[in-house]
């Protein structure tokens, strides 16, 4: 049991898919403008994420080595596919603000790069765990994202206002900036930052040490 | 004639698809720490983008959207729903074929290029561009455009960030900000450079 626990706990921060394998980056910041269409995208994700964890971990042992990834890419697909039918269904005017980014779920590095990492080599139940647990680590860093960006951009949350703007008589005044695209990057930024200084064997190496010269090494 | 260079401008620089639509994000920081990769990588995506949005225009009108069965007797049936199965096939198909190709033919670029090639199927900058022409509904010659400019914007992008990259391994970056942190924060301030076209 304790093991289940750890791999749905792992990815949240100490080995989060955004903030620390660099996956699944695109979407992480195209859609989080408000937060309504972030938390749709997170649902997509999560379920397309375990899903697909747990059918191409019971398929591992079926799909020949060469052609893998286009067998992944075809059953990632095939969900992306029902995910997308049903939010067109049940969810449109979301749906259209989220535009293509439903389908580009399929090349959403976390599915594939899950797939590939873990899938192959675990059971279905523990695939689907795995899936389940990057999918709600991408979702903590796509929720944070889009909470600062809606609430200091539009300074509204799920469309109710939170922050009373100046155009409507209240004290904030909305920074537009937040609602362009550099803003996400920043934020991003700033967020591994704040992980990084947290948990800091996340610290990359640089590449180049700095150091002082001593004399005499000079000599 | 205007009208397609405005559109080759607007899909490389006002709308990059790295800078404003954040697709290919992974590639993108993972491959831009030299030039020279970055250069090699920039070439492929364009050749690539370059044939696979055409492909998937052509498939789209005359397979898959509403109708367009009706040169095989079917006028009834929409086929769109099978969109992104039908794409991301041909984007894999191309890839390995381009790859086969170049591995005859040009064994030099092959080598160059190596594991980036296959990598190209999973670049969300590629099936990015093959929806948003579909979203937009672009035709033929105005697709093949758009395929060029997108792909020579995504190149652009990423070789400008290689290049200061490169600068950047020798100034001194606060520890938790080293490596991913700070690309994030490079990009941003590029991302905000790049509006700076959308006046054109």
């Amino acid at each position: 049991m304790s093991e289940v626990r750890k791999v749905l706990i792992d990815p949240l921060v100490d080995n989060n898919p955004v903030t620390l394998q660099m996956l699944g980056i695109c979407s992480a910041l195209a859609v989080t403008t408000s937060l309504l269409p972030a938390l749709l995208m997170c649902v997509a994700l999560t379920s397309v994420a375990a899903l697909a964890g747990a059918a191409i971990s019971a398929l591992r042992h079926r799909i020949p080595n060469n052609i893998r990834i286009i067998v992944h890419m075809t059953i990632i697909a095939s969900l992306v596919i029902l995910v997308d039918q049903l939010l067109k269904a049940y969810a449109f005017e979301t749906s259209k603000q989220l535009s293509v980014f439903v389908g580009l779920i399929i090349t959403n590095c976390i599915v594939l790069g899950r797939a590939e990492a873990f899938a192959m080599k675990n059971g279905v139940v523990m695939s689907f765990v795995d899936g389940l647990g990057n999918g709600l680590g991408y979702s903590i860093i796509l929720i944070a994202v889009a909470t600062l960006r809606e609430l200091f951009g539009a300074g509204t949350l799920l469309g109710y206002p939170v922050l009373e703007l100046t155009s409507n008589g209240g004290w904030y005044e909305a920074n537009g900036l937040m609602l362009l695209p550099p803003s996400a990057f920043f934020i991003i930024g700033l967020l591994i930052w704040g992980i990084r200084t947290w948990r800091t064997q996340q610290v990359e190496k640089p590449d180049y040490q700095i150091h002082e010269v001593h004399r005499t090494e000079v000599y | 004639m205007e009208a397609y260079v405005s559109l080759f401008v607007k899909a490389a620089f006002v709308e990059n698809l790295a800078l404003a639509f954040f697709l290919g994000m992974c590639t993108f920081l993972a491959v831009s720490k030299r030039v020279e990769t970055a250069i090699g990588l920039g070439v492929a995506v364009i050749v690539i983008q370059v044939i696979t949005v055409p492909v998937n225009h052509l498939i789209f009108k005359y397979l898959l959207s509403d109708g367009a069965l009706a040169w095989a007797g079917l006028p009834d049936v929409d086929l769109s729903f099978l969109g992104l199965v039908s794409y991301i096939g041909v984007i894999a198909a191309l890839v390995q074929i381009l790859e086969m190709t170049l591995d005859r033919f040009f064994p030099k670029l092959y080598n160059a290029l190596g594991i980036f090639l296959p990598l190209i199927t999973v670049n969300c900058a590629i099936l990015g561009g093959t929806l948003f022409m579909v979203e937009r509904q672009y035709n033929l010659p105005e697709s093949v455009v758009y395929g060029i400019g997108s792909g020579a914007g995504w190149a652009i992008a990423l070789i400008a960030l290689a290049g200061i990259r490169e600068k950047l391994k020798y100034s001194d970056v606060p520890n938790g900000l080293q490596g991913l942190g700070i690309a994030f924060i490079i990009v941003g301030l590029m991302s905000l450079s790049f509006m700076g076209f959308s006046g054109i």
